[in-house]
């Protein structure tokens, strides 16, 4: 579904990510986790090529993503993403936010998308704040709504960039739960998240990043049970304690 | 001092006759007002236009519109209106030079009043434009490309409407800028809402009074444009943002 070889990306003189080489199957769900400026957030915006990267290849779905000729938005309409701070449209209702790309990207009539629409947001236990706007709700609700916006579009996989790390700690489970059900159905999942217990419970697959580079990238229980790099012991040992 | 009140003189027959003093005044009132009103709707669609575009990743277009607000902002407005109405008609081709200095002189102070008003706002409409988007968190531009949004409607859909909300207080007091402005106008001649109080002080001997009506107009103008304006602002607030309910 998503193969990511030998992708490279600098600022300038400042090496962001180095001969990143990875690949996410079909209905697998991986956990991307590291220290802060480790280049996960950007390695996942790559992903959709909402940032560039200079040398390397990434294969979505059959599409190469740095390829000039792609049709980004196209590509784009049917990979789904959810950003640390939900970035709801604020100016629209929670209904509008939930119909809009489906109307004006994927041409859907009102109808449908609506229905859709409030489907998923019955699905994220939000039915009752449908004519709401984002303003008027918690954290935790307006990532929900966020969710349910992406999984309206029916993508093809899901990605994740940090979606609990702007919410309060009350309001964390009611995401993850949402992502487990998610991870459960089947969905292809790419998690840049630094929930260990989330992890443990869905992921196959854990890849940990520092400084850019993929340190390791193995199965969830050797990832958990037996970390290779020193740098891996050292992050679980501090993260894992409390 | 010894000056001779006379607020009788707007009722006074005109010079010219056919007309009161303060026919001459309502005159001024429409001119100041129509003149400001179309230079208004065409700056702010410019300034729209440029506005955004400061803001795209093309490289090209972003620097054409820094050059335009960097020119039309840093000239003064009375050498622009000078420029527009004394200079550019030379400049023309012949044909269409002669074209425009053979119409009607009214039409000639007032196309470049018009215009010399209408960029010179634009330029600052496009300001405040640019830091409305640019003032949005820039995880909203990638929330619209993510859906498959392409960036034109990113910028329809997503970007514009919050920008826009943000933009209002600082472009209504573009807009009262755009009728206080347009005074400079009387030095090429048009005879608006300043212009007829100097005519009028030329042909009474009333400065006082002429000034005070002046004053007041320009007030009455400028009092509606802020009601209005922060009635519209209240209409298109939105729900649990900043300043929303």
């Amino acid at each position: 579904m998503i193969q990511i070889s030998n992708v490279s990306k600098h600022y300038g003189a400042f090496q962001v990510l180095t001969d990143c080489t990875t690949s996410v199957s079909k209905g697998e769900v991986i956990v991307v986790c590291g220290p802060s400026g480790s280049g996960k957030s950007t390695l996942i915006k790559c992903v959709n090529g909402l940032e560039p990267f200079q040398s390397g290849e990434i294969i979505v779905n059959g599409t190469s993503v740095g390829d000039p000729k792609t049709n980004l938005s196209k590509l784009r309409a049917h990979v789904g993403m959810v950003f640390q701070n939900f970035e709801l449209f604020p100016h629209m209702s929670i209904t509008e936010n939930l119909t809009i790309a489906q109307t004006k990207v994927l041409g859907r009539g009102k109808e449908e998308a609506m229905d859709k629409g409030l489907k998923l947001l019955d699905r994220v236990g939000l039915k009752a704040h449908a004519h709401k706007f984002p303003g008027q709700l918690s954290g935790g609700q307006q990532q929900r709504v966020a969710i349910a916006r992406a999984l309206a579009m029916d993508p093809i996989c899901m990605l994740f960039d940090e979606p609990t790390s702007a919410l309060d700690p009350e309001m964390v489970n009611e995401v993850l739960d949402v992502m487990t059900e998610l991870a459960r159905e089947g969905m292809t999942m790419m998690c840049v998240t630094h929930e260990m217990g989330f992890a443990k419970r869905v992921a196959n697959r854990v890849i940990f990043m520092d400084q850019g580079r993929i340190v390791e990238d193995d199965s969830k229980e050797a990832f958990f049970a037996n970390p290779r790099s020193e740098r891996a012991q050292q992050f679980l040992a501090k993260i894992l304690h409390h | 001092m010894s000056y001779q009140w006379n607020w009788g003189v707007f009722l006074q027959p005109s010079a010219s006759g056919d007309d009161t003093y303060l026919g001459w005044m309502l005159a001024g009132f429409k001119m100041t007002i129509g003149l400001s009103l179309t230079a208004w709707v065409l700056a702010l669609l410019l300034g729209a236009l440029i506005g955004v575009l400061r803001t795209v990743p093309n490289r090209a277009l972003a620097g054409f519109a820094t050059g335009y607000v960097e020119l039309f902002r840093n000239i003064p407005l009375l050498v622009q209106l000078f420029i527009w109405y004394f200079v550019l008609p030379e400049l023309l081709p012949e044909s269409l030079g002669n074209l425009y200095k053979q119409s009607n002189p009214l039409l000639q102070q007032f196309l470049a009043s018009m215009i010399c008003l209408a960029l010179f706002t634009s330029a600052r409409v496009a300001e405040q434009v640019r830091a409305g988007i640019n003032s949005l968190p820039k995880g909203q531009k990638n929330a619209g490309l993510a859906l498959g949004f392409t960036l034109p409607q990113t910028y329809r859909f997503v970007l514009l409407p919050m920008a826009f909300r943000l933009v209002v207080p600082p472009l209504t007091s573009e807009f009262l800028n755009i009728f206080k402005n347009s005074a400079v106008c009387s030095t090429i001649g048009l005879l608006e809402l300043a212009a007829q109080g100097r005519q009028l002080v030329d042909y009474t001997a009333q400065p006082y009074e002429s000034f005070i009506a002046v004053t007041l107009a320009y007030l009455l103008i400028n009092v509606t444009v802020m009601f209005l304006m922060h009635r519209f602002e209240r209409r298109i607030v939105v729900p649990g943002y900043i300043g929303g309910k």
